[in-house]
């Protein structure tokens, strides 16, 4: 087990963000995401819990381009992993993202 | 004065040396080694029929039995080694030299003989290049073939699964050679005659029903929602954009995703009627829902499908059934469909490199390629036109003032990522060093990086149609091989313009949202759904029911 902390600035805080986003499952393969509000003073913060040890600098690659995709500040991410791989991770991110800053769907 | 019949003298010999072990056409179950015994003569090019589904199990057994002092140095020219009988016959000093076209399960086993020098591999071919080898420079002396059933005569009765027999046994019969049949059932009428008795000499009932592999069964259960991701990502990408009405699928959990969009995402995009109405596929369990929701108007098939028997047989307007209503399948006649008749092809692989060359080889495995080669290459002898084909064409050739002409899609499908966090995308291909360990003459490569024309990976779509240097269609690939070396290597403002230009595509490029992106998608769920999706005619195979 492995903990991570990551955390952006420059983004921008959501309109009356909701109480909380949680999606995924924690199975082997998988991860859960959770999306709160949090006063941060602007900062993302994302943290990882991790079960496959050494992938640091993946989870720094996948998380600076889902930043870029979501700029969002006043954050917390919380992850739990359970070896997913970096598409599972990306798509999760994207859809807790989305859920969170209420986009709408087609 | 030359003899101009050698061939026919010397099977007339044969058949004499076999006449007190038959009664007519039909040999003694018992006697089926003696039978081997009395034609086959050291030397012989042998044909045994392996398939992908349907095997000639038993006579594979008794070849295995034969007295090697007396049978030896055959040389087998068969499509797929599926039974560890297909490498018996090597150990045992029975055969010494082999072409073929696909080894899946034998794979590993195969590499290590050819490593010890037990096998002489003459190549590895495409079915339809094996296939048309039968015809010029491997024509068999002997064939080994499976059926259901023969009547006194010698007319067999394949069943839904004729795949390979019909060429085989052409190509034997006509250049006077034996063929001998295995059957599950000797029966006084057959229900269709599939091979001519003419063509047939040696008819033996086989003790247990030939063995039949359900090779292209996907537990939708195990799809993913990455692979609904790149599924979505196919139809709205792909499929809509070319407007795909002829294709064939490879196997795999990636493209059985795409089967069970068609009645949901692809219906509420508006696309029923206007993709996927005719295909060159195995029946896959998978298409039910997309056929009873009335996407699909033809199927022609290579083999067919454990548990879809009856399926078929209720539904002769999609399927090619014959007048006893059990499936009619040729897997020559559809490779040459999937080749030429088909404006896509897509599947999955193992590795891709810089170049889009694909490669499914690994070291220490010799697996083949069987059909993707024929499928997953442009068909430079066709000129019927269709406007997907058309429109690839003109991508491929815009601004370049050439004579105009089409091109077929070829979609290679990946994760970047396999299990245990392989990357799918290498520098180098494993291919070549399985070539030099091998003594190959060639790297297996089983889809060329000329031939491919998209590459889809969760990232998005590479379109290598639209690349016009080696360079930018290495950034093409590149830009969609997410965080694997071969990804963060990238040249990240040359992907940005590509992106631009619409050569790589995402999924927000495409308006897709990646919230629908859940296993709610697919139009069964598990394989229980599937056989309620057929009104209960389609019989799962007994591993693939957990209810």
């Amino acid at each position: 087990m492995e903990t991570l902390t990551y955390e952006y600035r420059g983004g921008r805080p959501v309109n009356s963000p909701p109480p909380s986003v949680l999606v995924g499952v924690v199975g082997s393969g998988n991860l859960e995401v959770l999306v709160e509000p949090a006063p941060l003073g602007g900062l993302c913060r994302v943290e990882v819990q991790t079960a496959a040890v050494g992938f640091g600098a993946t989870w720094q690659a996948v998380l600076d381009d889902v930043f870029a995709r979501h700029p969002l500040a006043d954050v917390r991410i919380s992850i739990n992993d359970v070896g997913a791989t970096p598409a599972v991770v990306g798509l999760r991110l994207d859809q807790a993202l989305d859920a969170f800053a209420g986009g709408t769907q087609p | 004065m030359r003899d101009w019949n050698l061939q026919g003298r010397n099977r007339d010999e044969r058949l004499a040396r076999a006449a007190g072990l038959a009664d007519g056409k039909r040999v003694a179950t018992a006697d089926a080694r003696a039978l081997l015994e009395a034609v086959l003569e050291p030397g012989d090019r042998v044909c045994l029929e392996g398939n992908n589904q349907k095997q000639a199990d038993f006579l594979a057994r008794t070849l295995a039995s034969v007295d090697p002092a007396r049978v030896n140095g055959l040389h087998m020219v068969q499509s797929v080694l599926a039974l560890p009988e297909h490498l018996d016959v090597f150990e045992r000093g029975i055969a010494a030299k082999l072409d073929f076209s696909f080894s899946g399960p034998q794979g590993a086993r195969l590499a290590r003989m050819v490593a010890d020098g037990r096998i002489a591999i003459g190549a590895i071919h495409t079915y339809l290049e094996l296939f048309g080898r039968y015809f010029v420079d491997l024509t068999p002396r002997v064939s080994l073939v499976a059926a259901q059933a023969a009547d006194a005569a010698g007319n067999l009765y394949t069943g839904p699964n004729t795949e390979d027999t019909p060429v085989i046994v052409e190509a034997t019969a006509f250049k006077r050679g034996i063929v001998i049949a295995q059957v599950n059932e000797l029966v006084d009428s057959v229900p269709r005659v599939d091979i001519p008795g003419g063509w047939v000499d040696f008819v033996i009932q086989s003790p247990t029903p030939h063995y039949i592999e359900p090779l292209f069964t996907r537990d939708p259960a195990q799809i993913s929602e990455i692979q609904v991701l790149m599924a979505m990502m196919a139809i709205k990408g792909i499929y809509a954009e070319y407007g795909v009405q002829r294709l064939n699928h490879g196997i795999g959990f990636d493209t059985a995703a795409i089967e069970l969009l068609l009645p949901t995402y692809a219906e509420s995009l508006g696309l029923k009627g206007k993709i996927c109405r005719h295909w060159a596929l195995n029946p896959h369990p998978a298409l039910i829902p997309a056929i009873e929701a009335g996407f699909v108007e033809s199927v022609h098939s290579f083999g067919s499908e454990l548990g879809m028997e009856a399926y078929i047989r209720a539904r002769p307007d999609v399927f090619f059934t014959g007048a006893d209503g059990s499936m009619r399948s040729n897997r020559a006649m559809c490779q040459a469909a999937g080749h030429y008749a088909c404006d896509l092809f897509i599947g999955s692989t193992l590795q891709i490199d810089l170049a889009g060359n694909s490669s499914t080889a690994t070291l220490g495995r010799i697996a083949g390629f069987g059909g993707a080669p024929n499928m997953g290459a442009d068909a430079r002898g066709r000129r019927h036109a269709s406007p997907a084909w058309l429109k690839a064409g003109r991508e491929a050739r815009e601004g370049g003032g050439q004579m105009p002409r089409g091109q077929k899609l070829v979609v290679q499908m990946v994760e970047t990522f396999r299990e245990h966090m392989q990357p799918a995308f290498v520098e180098r291909l494993d291919a070549w060093e399985l070539a030099e360990s091998a003594g190959m003459e060639l790297p297996p490569v089983m889809i060329y990086g000329d031939d491919v024309t998209h590459i889809l990976t969760e990232e998005g779509i590479a379109n290598l149609l639209l690349c016009r240097t080696a360079e930018e269609r290495e950034q093409a690939i590149r830009g969609v091989a997410g965080y694997t070396p071969v990804g963060r290597g990238r040249d990240r403002r040359m992907v940005e313009n590509l992106r631009d230009r619409g050569v790589i595509r995402r999924a927000e490029d495409l308006g897709i949202d990646k919230r629908m992106a859940t296993r709610d998608l697919l139009a069964a769920r598990s394989v229980k759904d599937l056989v309620r999706a057929s009104g209960g005619l389609y019989d799962p195979p007994k591993r693939f029911r957990n209810w």
